[in-house]
């Protein structure tokens, strides 16, 4: 059979059943997929480095060692933690278009993501010229700055990220049909402070053994 | 969005500014830069890998014309060491990964029946970012003596084992070139693959779904998420090795309680799935062409599926084959032999499935299927000897020869290039809307495939001779002097076939007899559009019913999905 009429035209619909059922045809969201795709491959990432510290641990020829210089981060991971809740309340504030209380819960997230970072920066300064732990110093001195601080530039994106939303809001308004776009970026922020739940086991109470 | 139309006969308005009329110069670079459409990207993609295959293919060519006499003079050794690093380099990041995305690209959308990927800008980004990594790896020849005058290309070999990349054993620059340049083509091959797998489950037209997909959309689906696994394993050792070289850090330092070992670990847990998702594209063509060209539907599309998506997790637990010269536990090694002889089973089941497809078909002998016949007979000899160096005694005689240099070149020129060739004398009419000419094509197929075969079939026995890869030089009467004399003629062999493939490009696109919608008869979306198709692909999406939405257009008394 020729295929002449099968031009750009008129290549609608191949198939001429009349007895076909409609049937509700669904796909998974684009953003969705791609922030999923995203997060499996930066969770690989995460995995190689995890791995190095593990692999690693106790096998620094000299000190510092972990369990003479490092202390729970008790406060960071506390607001870190928290923020997770504070972005799924933005979520619902977003929900009920109530800009005012997005605003808030939204930049209440911000703000214990920035204190994280502050928080981050002190210890490593104690750690620098308190303790002479650097990223040469031995091996887990290497580690522990690329594993903390890997995380830590996802939480500065993060920040990036959540700051452009907030202040596209402030000077804006809600933008209704955009919620899967926040959804998005909060599927992001609860990633870091996942990851934030592995490196804090890693590193602040499997590896204060050594 | 299905009821969108959009009229075929509208033309945009000529632009007002002088310059930018249509074929003017600035006009051609503008649009090519501009553009965020797959077509016009996965063209690109394809034709710069052809160019870095044709600049990696001459470096091949001095390294063979050193190695074809005992004692040869024509490379200095240090020139040697940087022509096989480069080889290498290129072959793998600059040839093999632009080459499959430009496939995916062009062909992912048009096969499920969409307008473009899912997002285009990215798309636009990962083909951008791949293409200055391979001008920042080879702007070292310029840059990487730096101050210190030292060594100007990287030097040390294709996956750069440590402490070689220390800075006492690397000065000047070159290590740092290649891997920043590595690390910046991740990025980019990440985001296609992100794309390509959202495009694959998110914009499939109505009916077609995950069951009917064609098979070449399979592939790059499993394919797509190997890359998104195999490639950040390779980012995270660049990161490691940038922080040892200029922060001072200890990774891969031995001396401060680092470990050599955990380099070539990671590198692999990168380097060996990316062989397969070199290959899997290779499996993809082949399973478009062997049915339409055997005038079958394929045969188990079912288990081929299965084996494609069996063959992407087993190949994420074989990496440690390529360390057991390295000196693993006993129970290290069992595994990974074990791991490696189980991937085979599922490669074995679609060779399988290929000639139960061509099984008692009508088999056209045109050029794509010429060359996947070409495919099936080489990928199964590399395979075999895969199989062969699995076995740890064995890998332990013939590590680091010239066995292994024929068995992965079998792999990627036998496997993957033949594919790529076949790819491309299928879709050429597509794209192009002209037949790419078959005399030239036989010309081609015939040179190349002797060239092929005489320079890496006598590899195989050099390495059984005891010759090892990277050697710049040798000493006659060690037996190898005939091998390599052979290997050498083998490449002076293939680059006439090269010629006629690049002559046959340039010379059927300008007086190439005219192609139609669907010169080949065959059964998937790509060939209901015109030839080439329009920016927006379909005037209206379709919608499918079956595996082959064309066959059930082309015969209305017998559609396939009655049977489905």
């Amino acid at each position: 059979m020729s295929t002449e009429h099968l031009h750009a035209g008129e290549s609608a619909s191949l198939i001429n059943d009349p007895n076909a059922t409609e049937t509700p045809w669904r796909l998974p969201s684009q953003r969705k997929a791609g922030i999923a795709c995203l997060i499996v491959t930066e969770s690989t990432l995460f995995t190689i480095f995890v791995v190095a510290y593990l692999f690693y641990m106790g096998r620094s020829l000299n000190p510092p060692y972990p369990a003479q210089v490092l202390e729970f981060p008790w406060l960071g991971s506390i607001a870190l933690f928290s923020s997770s809740a504070t972005i799924m309340l933005a979520e619902i504030m977003l929900r009920k278009v109530n800009r005012f209380g997005f605003l808030i819960w939204w930049g209440l997230t911000i703000a214990l993501g920035a204190y994280f970072i502050y928080f981050t920066a002190t210890e490593w300064m104690h750690l620098i010229y308190g303790k002479n732990l650097t990223i040469g110093s031995n091996v887990f001195g290497s580690t522990f700055y690329a594993l903390v601080g890997l995380h830590l530039s996802h939480v500065f994106i993060g920040l990036l990220l959540l700051s452009t939303v907030w202040l596209l809001t402030f000077f804006g308004k809600i933008p209704k049909d955009h919620h899967e776009h926040i959804e998005v970026v909060s599927w992001y922020w609860h990633f870091v402070d996942a990851i934030w739940l592995v490196v804090v086991t890693v590193v602040y109470i499997i590896s204060v053994n050594y | 969005m299905s009821d969108t139309i959009i009229d075929p006969n509208f033309k945009a308005p000529e632009p007002e500014r002088v310059g930018e009329e249509r074929g003017s110069l600035t006009r051609i670079v503008q649009e090519l830069v501009f553009t965020v459409d797959h077509k016009k990207l996965g063209l690109m993609y394809i034709g710069s890998g052809l160019m870095f295959f044709v600049v990696a293919g001459l470096m091949a060519t001095m390294m063979r014309l050193q190695l074809a006499f005992p004692n040869g003079k024509v490379l200095d050794p240090d020139v040697f060491n940087r022509l096989f690093t480069m080889h290498g380099t290129t072959m793998v990041f600059l040839v093999g990964m632009p080459i499959i995305f430009g496939f995916a690209n062009y062909l992912t959308p048009l096969m499920i029946g969409a307008r473009d990927m899912a997002f285009p800008r990215l798309n636009a980004f990962g083909f951008w970012v791949f293409f200055f990594s391979g001008f920042l790896l080879y702007f070292s020849y310029l840059a990487a003596p730096g101050l210190y005058a030292a060594g100007s290309a990287p030097d040390v070999g294709w996956f750069a084992y440590s402490p070689l990349t220390a800075k006492a054993f690397s000065r000047g620059h070159s290590t740092d070139y290649w891997t920043l340049s590595l690390l910046m083509g991740g990025i980019g091959s990440v985001a296609t693959a992100i794309n390509i797998i959202v495009t694959t489950l998110c914009l499939r037209c109505k009916g077609m779904t995950l069951g009917r997909m064609p098979l070449f959309v399979w592939v790059f689906l499993v394919a797509a998420f190997l890359v998104i696994i195999a490639i950040p394993p390779l980012s995270a050792c660049q990161i490691m090795l940038i922080f040892d070289r200029y922060l001072g850090a200890k990774f891969f330092d031995t001396q401060a309680g680092g470990s050599a070992v955990l380099w070539q670990h990671f590198f692999w847990i990168f380097g060996h799935p990316e062989v397969y998702i070199l290959i899997l594209p290779g499996f993809a063509i082949a399973n478009e062409i062997v049915p339409v060209f055997s005038r079958k539907p394929m045969f188990g599309y079912p288990i081929m599926v299965a084996a494609t998506v069996m063959i992407g997790f087993i190949s994420l637990t074989v990496w440690a084959h390529h360390m057991f010269t390295v000196g693993m536990t006993s129970i290290g090694n069992t595994f990974f032999v074990v791991s490696t002889m189980i991937i085979a089973v599922p490669t074995g089941i679609k060779i399988f499935n290929w000639l139960g497809t061509m099984y008692g078909g009508k088999i056209r002998f045109d050029l794509p299927m010429l060359f996947c016949i070409g495919f099936l007979f080489q990928f199964l000899i590399a395979g075999l000897t895969g199989v062969m160096l699995s076995v740890a005694p064995f890998d332990w005689q013939l590590s680091d020869s010239y066995f292994v240099v024929a068995h992965f070149h079998y792999v990627l020129i036998g496997g993957l290039l033949y594919m790529v060739f076949s790819g491309i004398y299928y879709w050429y009419p597509k794209a192009f809307g002209r037949m790419l000419n078959v005399k030239l094509g036989h010309w081609h197929f015939w040179l190349f495939t002797i060239g092929f075969h005489l320079t890496f079939g006598p590899q195989h026995i050099a390495g059984f001779m005891g010759m090892p890869r990277r050697v710049f030089t040798y000493e006659e009467g060690r037996g190898w002097d005939l091998w390599n004399l052979l290997s050498t003629i083998g490449v002076l062999i293939q680059i006439p076939g090269i010629l006629f493939f690049v002559i046959n490009l340039i010379y059927s696109y300008i007086k190439g007899k005219k192609a139609g919608d669907d010169p080949w008869d065959a059964w998937t979306l790509e060939w209901s559009t015109t030839s080439p198709p329009p920016e927006y692909n379909f005037a209206k999406l379709p919608e499918v019913k079956s595996r082959r939405p064309l066959w059930d257009l082309k015969h209305p008394e017998d559609p396939d999905w009655k049977f489905e």
